[in-house]
C-alpha cells in the first residue's frame, strides 16, 4: 500500500499515466507490427487501457464498494464498472472474431505476416 | 413535476424484432427458413420505420424508457426527424436487399453457412437501427459494435480469399474507431457525469472550454471518422466492398457509412449543440479539407480501377466527402444537403452495386475488360447501372442532382463560391469513371470467347430490387419535394436540438 | 490417440461436477450477491472446456454437439428478449420487470432471474462455440496431434 500512496503523492494521477502508456503501446503495436496475431494482441492492450481508464474514473476518494451498509456514506460510482463489463464482452467478441479470421487467413495464404500476404495479394488478378 | 413523456413501444420493437429474429434464424438452420424470416422481418421493420417517420413529423420527438427507468438513469430511446430519416433509409435498404440476397447468396456463400449469413444481416440491421434510435452515448457504442462485428463476419464470407484480409483490416480499424469513441464518451462522462445525450447537451456548455472535453471531441471525431471512412481514414473500405458478397456490399455501402455520418451529426449538433463548436475549435477547415481531398483524390483513384466493384467503392469514399462537406458548412442548408445526400446516395450506390452484383451472378465478370459488350449481353442490368451512374455524376432528373444542387446552394449561401466550383469539377471526375464502364459495356464488341447466351439470366428476385432502387433514384430526382422537405425539417431539428 | 494420464483424468472427474455446481451457485445467487449470468456462463463453459482438454475434443463433441451449443446460445438471447417482450405484453415497458408479477418486488425478482438465465445460457453457448471453432482448426492443422504425451 505504501508504494501506491507514495506514487499517488508524487505522481498524482498515476493510474492515468498507466492508462496512457498502455494505450500508446497498444496503438503502436497495432500500427507497427506486421504479424496479424501481434496486431490482435496490440488491439487488446489498447482496449484494456480503456477499461482501466473507466475503472479509475469510477473511484471516489475514500469511497467504499457500492453496496449499501450502515455507516458507509461515500460510495464509489458503480456505473463505469458496469459499462466496462459490457466493453469487455464486446472486446472478447472482437478478439475471438479476429483470431478466427487469422486462422482462416493462415489456411488461405499460408502465412500471418502482413507484408507476405500483401505480396501474394498484389500478384492476384481481379477475378470474381 | 414535469409531465412524463409518452412512451412509444414501436421505438423498441424496431430494434428488438430484428435482434430476436437473428437467434431464430440460428434455430431454424435451413437456408430457406432463415431467408423467409429475415425477409419478413426486414419488411416489418420497414413498416415500423415508415410509421415512426409519420409519427415524428406529426407529433415531434418520440421517446421510450427501457425497463421503465426514467432518463438520465435509465437508457432512453428517442427519435427526432434526423433519426427517423436515417431509420427509414436503413430499413428501406434492408427490405430491398434481402429479396436480392436470396439468389446471390446461394451462389456466393457455402450452403451450410447461409442461415448464419441471414442471422448476421439481421444483427447488423438491428445494430444500425439501434444507433439511430438510442439516446444514450454508451448504448450507441454497443449498437455500433453489434453492427460492426456482424459486418466483419459478413465481409469475410466473400468467395475470394482476400475477403478474409479485408475483413481483418476492417476489424482492426473499426475496433480502433469504436475504442476511440468510448474514450471520448468516457472523457465526457468524467466531466459531466451523464451518458444521456440530451443531458450532455445541457451540461457540456458549462465545461466546453476544458481540455478534457476538447480531447473528448477529438477522440469522438477521429473514432467516428474511422467508421465513416472519411478520407484519409478510408483505407479499410475499398477492399471490404470489393471482396464482400454482392448483397453485403449493397447493404453496407447503402447503410453503414450513412449511420456513421448520422453519429457525426449527433455529436457535432446535438451533444455539442449548445456550444458554438465551429467558432471555438478549428474544426471547419479540417473537415472541409478532408471532404475536398476525399472528393478529388478518391474520385481520381476510382478512375484508375479495373475492378468495377472497387471503382464504386472509391466512389463511395468520394461521396462521403460530399456529405462531410455539407456537415462542415454547419448551416441549415448545408446540413440538409448532407442529410438528403445520405438518402440519395444510398439509392444510387445501392442500385449500382446491385447491377454489378447481377453481372457477377450471371457471368462472373467484374473487371472492365470482361464487361466488354455487356450492354448487349445484359441490356436490362446495364441500363440500371447507367441510371445509377448518372445519379453518381449528378445529372439533372436523378437523385444525385438534387443533393449536389442543395450542396452548391448551401456553399453559395455561406459565401464559399470556390466550393461550388469544386463540387462541379469533382463531378466531372465522376463522369470519367462512369463513362469508362459505359464505354466498355456499350462501345466495345463482345469478345469472341464469351457466350452471348448469358443474356440477362438474372432471377426476378434480383432484377426487381435493382430496378426499385434505380427507379427510386429517378423518382426522387424528378420530384424531390418530399425528401427535400424532410431533409430541411431534419436539419432544423438538428440545429434546434432534440 | 488418447493418451492415458490417470492423474489428470481422476482429478478432472472430481473437479468438473464441482465447477458445474459452483457455476449454478453463481448463476442463481447472482440476483442477491456478486455473480450473475456472465460469470456463471463462463464458469460453466470452463468445466466443459476442461473436459474437452483432458478427454479429447471428439468425445466432448459427443457430449455437447456444435449444434447444441449454438442452440443454447440462440435460446438464451430469445429468453432475454422474450422476458422483455413479455413485460410489454403485460402493459409495461420493454424489460420493465415490475409488471411480471403481483408485486413489483416479486416481478423484478422473476424478471432478473429470467434475464440472467438467458445471459448465462448465451455465454455458455458462445464460449463453447468459440472453443469448438478453434479446437476444430487445431485438429485440422496439427499433423502431430496426439503424439505430445509421453
Amino acid at each position: 500500500m505504501d508504494i501506491f500512496l507514495l506514487a499517488d503523492e508524487h505522481l498524482g494521477l498515476f493510474n492515468y499515466w498507466i492508462v496512457i502508456v498502455l494505450m500508446m503501446s497498444g496503438f503502436y503495436v497495432v500500427i507497427a507490427q506486421h504479424n496479424l496475431l501481434k496486431k490482435v494482441v496490440g488491439l487488446n492492450i489498447f482496449q484494456v487501457s480503456v477499461f482501466l481508464f473507466y475503472i479509475s474514473m469510477g473511484k471516489v476518494d475514500g469511497g467504499s464498494a457500492p453496496i449499501f451498509k450502515d455507516g458507509v456514506e461515500v460510495l464509489s460510482n458503480p456505473l463505469p464498472h458496469v459499462l466496462i463489463l459490457t466493453a469487455i464482452v464486446v472486446g472478447v467478441a472482437a478478439t475471438a472474431l479476429a483470431l478466427a479470421l487469422v486462422v482462416r487467413i493462415k489456411h488461405a495464404f499460408g502465412t500471418v505476416e502482413e507484408d507476405e500476404i500483401q505480396a501474394i495479394e498484389h500478384d492476384e488478378e481481379d477475378i470474381a | 413535476m414535469i409531465d412524463v413523456p409518452a412512451s412509444d413501444p414501436w421505438l423498441i420493437l424496431l430494434v428488438v424484432v430484428p435482434l430476436l429474429a437473428a437467434p431464430l434464424c440460428v434455430l431454424l438452420r435451413g437456408p430457406a427458413g432463415a431467408w423467409s424470416v429475415a425477409t419478413a422481418v426486414s419488411w416489418g421493420v420497414l413498416g415500423i420505420a415508415v410509421k415512426l417517420l409519420g409519427d415524428v413529423l406529426e407529433r415531434g420527438t418520440l421517446r421510450y424508457r427501457i425497463g421503465g427507468w426514467d432518463a438520465p438513469w435509465g437508457i432512453e430511446y428517442l427519435l427526432d426527424p434526423v433519426g427517423a430519416f436515417v431509420v427509414v433509409i436503413v430499413a428501406a435498404i434492408g427490405a430491398v436487399v434481402l429479396p436480392y440476397a436470396k439468389s446471390s447468396v446461394e451462389k456466393e456463400v457455402r450452403s451450410d453457412r447461409i442461415y448464419l449469413f441471414y442471422a448476421m444481416v439481421l444483427l447488423c440491421l438491428s445494430g444500425l437501427l439501434g444507433i439511430a434510435v438510442t439516446g444514450d452515448a454508451f448504448n450507441l457504442f454497443v449498437f455500433l459494435e453489434v453492427s460492426s462485428l456482424s459486418s466483419y463476419v459478413l465481409i469475410s464470407l466473400g468467395r475470394d480469399r482476400r475477403a478474409l484480409t479485408a475483413a481483418f483490416r476492417y476489424l482492426i480499424m473499426g475496433t480502433l474507431g469504436a475504442t476511440f469513441y468510448i474514450i471520448g464518451v468516457g472523457l465526457m462522462y468524467q466531466m459531466t457525469g451523464t451518458l444521456n445525450i440530451q443531458d450532455l447537451t445541457t451540461i457540456i456548455p458549462a465545461v466546453a472550454d476544458t481540455r478534457t472535453v476538447l480531447a473528448a471531441l477529438a477522440f469522438l471525431t477521429v473514432g467516428i471518422s474511422l467508421k465513416l471512412a472519411l478520407f484519409p481514414l478510408h483505407l479499410w473500405l475499398p477492399n471490404a466492398y470489393t471482396f464482400a458478397p454482392s448483397a453485403v456490399t449493397v447493404f453496407l455501402s447503402a447503410t453503414a457509412t450513412k449511420v456513421s455520418a448520422y453519429v457525426l451529426l449527433r455529436i457535432f449538433f446535438t451533444v455539442f449543440g449548445q456550444v458554438d463548436l465551429f467558432a471555438h475549435f478549428p474544426l471547419q477547415p479540417v473537415l472541409m479539407a478532408m471532404a475536398l481531398a476525399a472528393m478529388f483524390l478518391a474520385s481520381l483513384t476510382a478512375i484508375w480501377q479495373q475492378n468495377v466493384k472497387r471503382m464504386l467503392a472509391y466512389s463511395s469514399v468520394a461521396q462521403i466527402g460530399y456529405t462531410v462537406l455539407g456537415i462542415s458548412l454547419a448551416t441549415e442548408a448545408g446540413l440538409s444537403g448532407a442529410i438528403i445526400h445520405l438518402f440519395n446516395h444510398a439509392l444510387m450506390k445501392g442500385a449500382a452495386f446491385m447491377a454489378i452484383g447481377a453481372v457477377v451472378y450471371a457471368t462472373g465478370a467484374v473487371t472492365l475488360d470482361r464487361l466488354a459488350g455487356m450492354g448487349k449481353r445484359m441490356p436490362f442490368t446495364m441500363a440500371a447501372f447507367v441510371v445509377a451512374g448518372l445519379g453518381l455524376i449528378g445529372m439533372p432528373l436523378t437523385a444525385g442532382f438534387i443533393s449536389k444542387w442543395q450542396l452548391i446552394t448551401a456553399a453559395l449561401e455561406s459565401g464559399y463560391w470556390p466550393l461550388a466550383v469544386l463540387i462541379l469539377l469533382s463531378s466531372l471526375l465522376a463522369v470519367i469513371y462512369v463513362w469508362r464502364v459505359v464505354e466498355a459495356a456499350y462501345l466495345r464488341p463482345v469478345p469472341a470467347n464469351e457466350a452471348w447466351a448469358a443474356t440477362d439470366r438474372v432471377p426476378v428476385g434480383m432484377q426487381v430490387p435493382m430496378w426499385v432502387l434505380a427507379g427510386a433514384s429517378v423518382y426522387f430526382g424528378t420530384d424531390a419535394s418530399f425528401t427535400l422537405e424532410l431533409a430541411h425539417t431534419a436539419a432544423r431539428a438538428l440545429m434546434g436540438g432534440y | 490417440m488418447m493418451v492415458e494420464k490417470t492423474l489428470l483424468r481422476v482429478i478432472a472427474k472430481l473437479l468438473i461436477p464441482l465447477i458445474l455446481l459452483y457455476a449454478l451457485y453463481v448463476q442463481f445467487h447472482g440476483d442477491f450477491g456478486p455473480g450473475g449470468g456472465f460469470q456463471a456462463g463462463v464458469i460453466f463453459a470452463v468445466a466443459f472446456i476442461l473436459y474437452a482438454l483432458i478427454f479429447g475434443v471428439d468425445i466432448a463433441r459427443k457430449a455437447i454437439p456444435a449444434w447444441a451449443s449454438r442452440t443454447l446460445l440462440a435460446s438464451g438471447v430469445l429468453l432475454f428478449g422474450g422476458t422483455g417482450l413479455w413485460a410489454m405484453a403485460l402493459g409495461g415497458e420493454f424489460l420493465n420487470h415490475s409488471v411480471l408479477s403481483d408485486t413489483a418486488l416479486h416481478g423484478q425478482h422473476l424478471g432478473i432471474f429470467l434475464v440472467e438465465l438467458g445471459v448465462g445460457m448465451t455465454v455458455t453457448g458462445a464460449m463453447i462455440t468459440i472453443f469448438y471453432t478453434f479446437a476444430g482448426h487445431v485438429a485440422e492443422t496439427l499433423p502431430f496431434r496426439g503424439s505430445d504425451g509421453g
